[in-house]
């Protein structure tokens, strides 16, 4: 069930390319509480036009990150730069930033439409502008019927594009967005990703976005910072943080994987060559890796990168097969997901599209069956 | 059913004791004889006394006069000081300051007369002022301990309010003063009325505090009614007494008219969000 991205890759994105300056640089920003450290010694270059991800469970200090670019937190080291300007001492409210917080925080005694004007009225804009600016970017969310209502007569989903027009019509060059979605339902939740990044598309506005939910990163940002007890863990595209992942944290928290335990038996500069006692075979990567011969390893299989089948894979030498019992099956509609004992204990997932009928699908409970991976699937990590 | 006919009993008895004695001072008022506790028929005569008497006339509009006045003192420093122990954040001895915010709803009403009258005094021999005590050392005196009452209120109120209205209206372009008077002051409004209420009621009842930093030429109603208790109650007072629980019911039942309202369009306009989402 791999997420795939919704948006298209330009052919040089900025972060690649060593001419861009990045708009937001993050340069070794601690934040302690007390004895509490939320976030610790953490680097970042955001570039215009990304759409970022802060990915992390909770107590990950990705809200607290966010805090300090709105200035609401100031760090206990390290420094933040916006469009090269340094933040210190720079208040929230003299920062080119704007936030849209995750219980939306809507003024309740004030309209729609008074809630969206707020930020242009700090600003002395005139009084037609006003108007018309807040016109067009309800349009833009399509409230334009619900101006006069007060927030508590609105449904959730509306509060969160009142929040989010409110957050942009001050043409904010960085949106910072505090889990935007995380108060919505699924369906609510699926349909507003798509239309959150055809506004950001549309308005050019860098996006940093903080969510725990990896379906929600993967989906919608350019790149993603997975972070784990104030640390970033890795940093990259979705496919990359998808498909190689760096440590097993980020392998374990994005999607799910198979981690087979083996030691390296032959490392060369095409290939690598790893002994299981987990998978009860070789594991064969088409590609080296920079640990030493005799080192324990851990190998990442991501569960649809598997493929099952009743009869021995032809041309097999023994390497990425596994043979295993089928003990659960889930049937999901559009893929099903095989839980396989193998003959050493372990248990492996596997995910496999649903090409036939539930009724004429050949694998069944308790079927012997030969798991096989591609040289391509597995990636090696290191302790 | 047994444990039914307990609890009506309860009720009828509870309510009993909360308001038969002042059923029995309105029935009183209408009294004609000049005995208190003697019935002698009904009559209006002591209503039409009343509105003779200088002396409680006075005394009552001085009481509304420090009542209002410390109120609306108390409601300015106590809405400060609130916001300070709602948004200062954690500091060393925080327990400390919050408990001291609230000693003086515990403080006995003598001791808190007492200590302002000594001080009063030092005061004015050190620096003259104030100037004898009067009409400003009883509005400060209340307003010193009704200010603890609102500082609650408005502190309770401030901690269960959003942190992020505030932090939103900040982000959007708007400078901490502005956040508290065009954010914070119009959501907390309602606690600040209801403060001002207490504090005026607070004050309107208070006889000791008073008696103690009153001077010659300004007495209350409180203390009128209690220093003629001892020549004996005059029924003049059982029709003035009247007359105040009928404005304060009045005044209660507007209130709570209106709360109720506010709450009925609130959920209407609840049901509407759900229905017309």
């Amino acid at each position: 069930m791999a997420v795939q991205p919704i948006r298209k890759p330009t052919r040089l994105e900025p972060w690649q390319d060593p001419g861009q300056t990045p708009y937001v640089r993050i340069e070794k920003v601690t934040k302690a509480f007390g004895d509490f450290v939320a976030v610790d010694d953490v680097s970042l270059s955001i570039y215009r036009g990304e759409f970022f991800a802060l990915l992390g469970g909770s107590g990950s200090g990705k809200t607290t990150l966010l805090r300090m670019l709105a200035g609401f937190e100031t760090p206990t080291e390290g420094k933040i730069f916006i469009d090269g300007v340094d933040m210190a001492g720079i208040p929230p409210y003299e920062r080119p930033v704007n936030m849209m917080f995750q219980s939306y925080a809507l003024f309740p005694h004030m309209t729609v439409e008074q809630n969206v004007a707020f930020g242009l009225k700090q600003d002395n804009v005139a009084k037609t502008e006003i108007r018309e600016r807040v016109g067009a970017m309800l349009d833009l969310v399509q409230l334009g019927r619900f101006a006069k209502r007060k927030p508590h007569q609105l449904s959730g989903g509306q509060r969160q594009r009142v929040a989010l027009a409110r957050s942009l019509v001050k043409r904010p060059k960085l949106l910072l967005l505090d889990e935007p979605l995380g108060a919505l339902d699924k369906r609510l939740r699926e349909q507003t990703q798509f239309e959150l990044v055809n506004i950001q598309e549309k308005l050019g506005v860098t996006f940093i976005v903080v969510t725990h939910d990896q379906e929600e990163a993967m989906t919608m940002s350019s790149r993603i910072a997975v972070m784990n007890h104030g640390v970033i863990a890795q940093t990259g595209t979705p496919t990359e943080i998808y498909e190689y992942p760096q440590s097993r944290f980020v392998a374990e928290f994005i999607g799910s994987v198979n981690m087979f335990e083996g030691r390296v038996v032959e490392d060369q500069s095409d290939h690598v060559l790893i002994r299981s006692e987990d998978a009860g075979c070789d594991l064969y990567i088409n590609h080296a890796v920079a640990v030493p011969s005799g080192a324990t390893v851990g190998v990442a299989v991501r569960p649809e990168k598997i493929a099952l089948s009743k009869e021995p894979p032809a041309g097999a030498d023994g390497r990425n097969v596994a043979t295993g019992i089928v003990r659960e099956i889930a049937y999901l509609g559009d893929v099903s997901i095989y839980l396989v004992e193998l003959k050493t204990g372990k248990t492996v997932r596997v995910t496999a599209p649903n090409l036939v009928r539930r009724t004429e699908m050949p694998i069944t409970w308790d079927d012997e069956v030969y798991l096989t991976w591609r040289p391509f699937a597995g990636v090696v990590l290191a302790q | 059913m047994k444990r039914m006919g307990f609890l009506s009993w309860a009720l009828w008895f509870g309510y009993a004791f909360l308001y038969v004695p002042i059923v029995l001072l309105i029935v009183y008022s209408f009294n004609e004889s000049r005995l208190v506790t003697v019935w002698g028929g009904f009559s209006t005569k002591w209503y039409a006394e009343l509105l003779h008497n200088d002396q409680l006339l006075s005394a009552a509009w001085l009481s509304l006069e420090v009542a209002a006045m410390s109120a609306t003192v108390a409601v300015v420093l106590g809405t400060i000081a609130g916001l300070a122990l709602a948004r200062f954040g954690r500091f060393r001895g925080r327990t400390l300051f919050g408990g001291m915010i609230t000693a003086p709803l515990v403080m006995p009403d003598v001791i808190t007369g007492l200590s302002l009258l000594l001080l009063f005094v030092a005061l004015e021999q050190l620096i003259g002022w104030p100037d004898g005590r009067g009409v400003t050392t009883i509005t400060i005196a209340h307003t010193t301990f009704t200010m603890a009452y609102v500082a609650v209120i408005i502190q309770s109120r401030l901690v269960s309010l959003d942190e992020s209205l505030e932090e939103a209206a900040m982000d959007l372009g708007a400078r901490p003063a502005k956040v508290f008077f065009v954010i914070t002051l119009p959501i907390i409004a309602p606690a600040i009325v209801s403060g001002w209420l207490l504090a005026f009621t607070l004050s309107l009842d208070d006889v000791v505090v008073a008696s103690f930093v009153s001077g010659p030429g300004s007495t209350t109603l409180p203390m009128v009614i209690f220093s003629s208790v001892k020549f004996g109650i005059s029924p003049q007072i059982n029709a003035l007494a009247t007359l105040m629980v009928t404005v304060v019911s009045v005044g209660i039942f507007i209130a709570s008219l209106i709360i109720n309202r506010q709450e009925r369009q609130k959920q209407r306009d609840e049901q509407m969000a759900v229905q017309g989402g």
